[in-house]
């Protein structure tokens, strides 16, 4: 699904490389989690993989189901199936979540050459999909993420992923500034929507939302670089002895 | 009505004491017959005293710093072809409202719908005006003469002498529909000055809708008196997509409890000024203003001019202007808000922003507060600033074309002066026909 290859990033604006070579691959139907300490670069592989502005790809390769990512627009890469759950997702006052949303769905829909879903159609799905996350009439009407909780901003992220069936997920911190139960209602809205042909990866600085959403795959990041894989048994070895350990332990091999 | 008196400017070292605006303005006053009026006579000739007075704004004018006066003052403006804006703007077109069109700026009876609606009496005001004993003969010009101080309006004092028509309303209970001013045109070099007067007697409640296109060059002023508990809602939206030229006033006194809500709608255009008057006389009165511009182009100039007096207690007053700019376009806000001694308890607001799509546009801000009383809440504050990048990212990332995103995020910066437009159908299709034109504009 995924192939990312020795990818090298740079900021745009100071001569300062991010990513040092970050290779990963993942398979149709798996959920991968890339832990790590900050300023790892995690955040920055997942807004190369969505082509936000400010970083330059010095090296390497990512693509989509053979798509070269990185040469296409940021909507041309969500219409070939990527999505980013934002860690801070933004406010948009004065657009509606419900045109937004609608916006986007159809937008993509376009993109791929399939016919626009009808008012209704559209309606239907959204309320189908908002109940199972516990979203209600009222924040559908509200501006796009004004006023929303943290937890209603993560829950509205994961409607936005439901409503738009991408092939592959990129979760940023998606746990962060969530409590227990809100954890574990979104985590319920990514496990719904496993499928064995979408794919997830899930960036996060704590094991609790992979006793939620469970790995096929851990991968630790340090210092631009993927540094140690496993399987869930390495997120519980992080949460158990911190980073320094392992980092120890790599840098020892 | 006497012959054209000599209007001089401000003396201006090394100029002749008779510059060339007042040459100018001079030949206009000469060439511009004189209306035939009774009721404004007196009036009238009273404003061309004022401005005989006062002068015309010369080049160091603290007030028009930002803003050339020249264009509103010359011979004849640039002419507009009737084909570049063919039709009457779809905008209010779906509105149940009592119509009353302005051809070049003259009334047009037939055009109109019958001038009957409950609770509200309406005339034009060049019918009103053959009545010596009409009411407006009163109310004519007393508050543009108010708004004079402490700054000079000139060009207000020039309508009231030499208007040729206008619509002159008194409502006395709640108009059960909105009068509509719609005005067209007939000739492509229209130079309008019109007059329109409104008084709201003690708890009317009147919408006014004003739009279309008024002439090459509009000089339009608007009257507003609000008695005790009165609310007026005011929308204008002038043609979009033309290069014309105006210089608007609106002059409003608000009474007791009453509530006096003005937003325009302002796209495009060429050189245009609005100047908003308002006096909070009684206690607990409330004025708003706001407007939504939209300017593409260096030839775009557009400057918002308010001042807002709070003379009474408890007086609330909102200023919300919102500009965006491209392609050159200058924006102009200059925004005061007076507390006269004794007005305890203000609560004035103020903000104005310019969104700039480029780096050649521009906005120029002068926000302004004068404050005589001490247990008042005044609030003002401008920015000037960018498309949010990390918007446009989080709008693209879900998909949204670059182009759609843009205009999503266009209609997010303007909501809070939309929603100034308290009735919820007029803000939705204001907010649509703002869609329509963001979008076709985004393909050219």
């Amino acid at each position: 699904m995924l192939q990312i290859n020795n990818l090298h990033v740079a900021l745009e604006d100071e001569d300062k490389q991010i990513l040092k070579g970050v290779t990963l691959t993942v398979p149709a139907g798996q959920v991968h989690a890339i832990m790590g300490p900050n300023g790892s670069g995690k955040s920055t592989l997942s807004y190369v993989l969505s082509g936000r502005d400010g970083y330059e790809v010095t090296e390497g390769q990512a693509t989509l189901e053979g798509h070269d990512l990185l040469e296409m627009e940021p909507e041309e890469r969500a219409a070939a199936g990527l999505f980013l759950a934002f860690q801070y997702p933004v406010e948009i006052p004065g657009v509606g979540n419900m045109t937004f949303l609608r916006t986007a769905v159809n937008a993509q829909r376009k993109a791929r050459g399939e016919d626009e879903l009808s008012a209704g159609e559209f309606l239907k799905l959204v309320r189908e999909r908002a109940k199972a996350l516990d979203i209600d009439a009222e924040m559908l009407k509200r501006p796009v993420n004004v006023g929303f909780s943290g937890g209603e901003k993560k829950r509205n992220e994961i409607l936005q992923m439901a409503m738009l069936e991408p092939r592959m997920c990129i979760l940023d911190e998606t746990d962060s500034g969530l409590d227990v139960d809100a954890m574990r209602l979104v985590a319920q809205g990514v496990n719904a929507l496993r499928a064995p042909d979408r794919s997830f990866l899930v960036i996060t600085h704590y094991q609790r939302l992979l006793d939620h959403i469970v790995p096929d795959v851990v991968h630790i990041m340090n210092d631009g670089r993927i540094v140690k894989s496993g399987g869930p048994e390495l997120a519980l070895e992080v949460e158990q002895n911190g980073y320094a350990d392992i980092l120890a332990e790599v840098a020892d091999a | 009505m006497p012959e054209a008196a000599t209007i001089q400017t401000p003396a201006v070292e090394g100029a002749p004491r008779l510059s060339p605006a007042a040459q100018q303005l001079q030949a206009r006053l000469a060439a511009t017959p004189p209306p035939h009026a009774r009721a404004t006579d007196a009036a009238r000739t009273d404003a061309l005293d004022r401005l005989s007075a006062q002068g015309l704004p010369g080049p160091r004018d603290e007030y028009w710093r930002y803003t050339d006066p020249a264009p509103f003052n010359t011979q004849a403006p640039d002419p507009i072809a009737l084909d570049a804006a063919s039709g009457d703007p779809t905008l209010f077109a779906g509105v149940d409202k009592l119509r009353l069109v302005f051809v070049d700026g003259r009334f047009d009876a037939a055009a109109s719908d019958e001038l009957s609606l409950a609770g509200v009496e309406i005339a034009p005001l060049s019918q009103a005006d053959a009545q010596p004993d009409h009411w407006v003969g009163d109310a004519y010009g007393a508050l543009e003469k108010q708004g004079q101080s402490p700054a000079a309006r000139p060009f207000a004092a020039l309508n009231t002498a030499i208007a040729t028509d206008g619509a002159v309303i008194r409502v006395t209970g709640r108009a059960a529909r909105p009068v509509q001013i719609l005005y067209r045109r007939s000739d492509p070099a229209a130079d309008v000055t019109i007059h329109h007067v409104l008084r709201l007697e003690a708890g009317a409640d009147l919408t006014l809708l004003e739009n279309g296109l008024v002439g090459a060059r509009g000089n339009i002023v608007i009257e507003a008196d609000l008695a005790p508990g009165a609310q007026l809602h005011h929308v204008a939206a002038h043609r979009a997509g033309v290069p014309r030229v105006s210089n608007i006033h609106l002059f409003g006194r608000v009474a007791e409890g009453a509530s006096l809500k003005s937003f325009a709608l302002s796209v495009d255009g060429r050189h245009l000024r609005t100047e908003s008057v308002i006096e909070l006389l009684g206690d607990d009165a409330v004025a708003h203003v706001a407007c939504a511009m939209l300017g593409d182009g260096t030839s775009v100039h557009q400057d918002d001019t308010v001042f807002i007096t709070h003379t009474g207690l408890r007086g609330e007053s909102r200023q919300v202007f919102k500009k965006v700019l491209k392609n050159g376009a200058t924006g102009v806000f200059q925004g005061k808000i007076l507390v006269r001694p004794g007005a305890q308890k203000t609560d004035g607001y103020q903000i104005s922003q310019a969104l700039l799509l480029d780096e050649n546009s521009q906005f120029l801000a002068k926000p302004e507060l004068e404050i005589y009383a001490d247990d008042v809440k005044c609030s003002h504050g401008s920015t000037t600033g960018a498309l949010d990048e990390t918007a446009l990212f989080y709008l693209r990332s879900r998909g949204v074309p670059r182009e759609r995103a843009v205009v999503l995020l266009v209609l997010s910066f303007l909501a809070d002066a939309l929603e100034e437009v308290e009735d919820e159908a007029l803000r939705a299709e204001i907010a649509d026909r703002l869609e329509e034109w963001l979008t076709a504009r985004a393909k050219g």
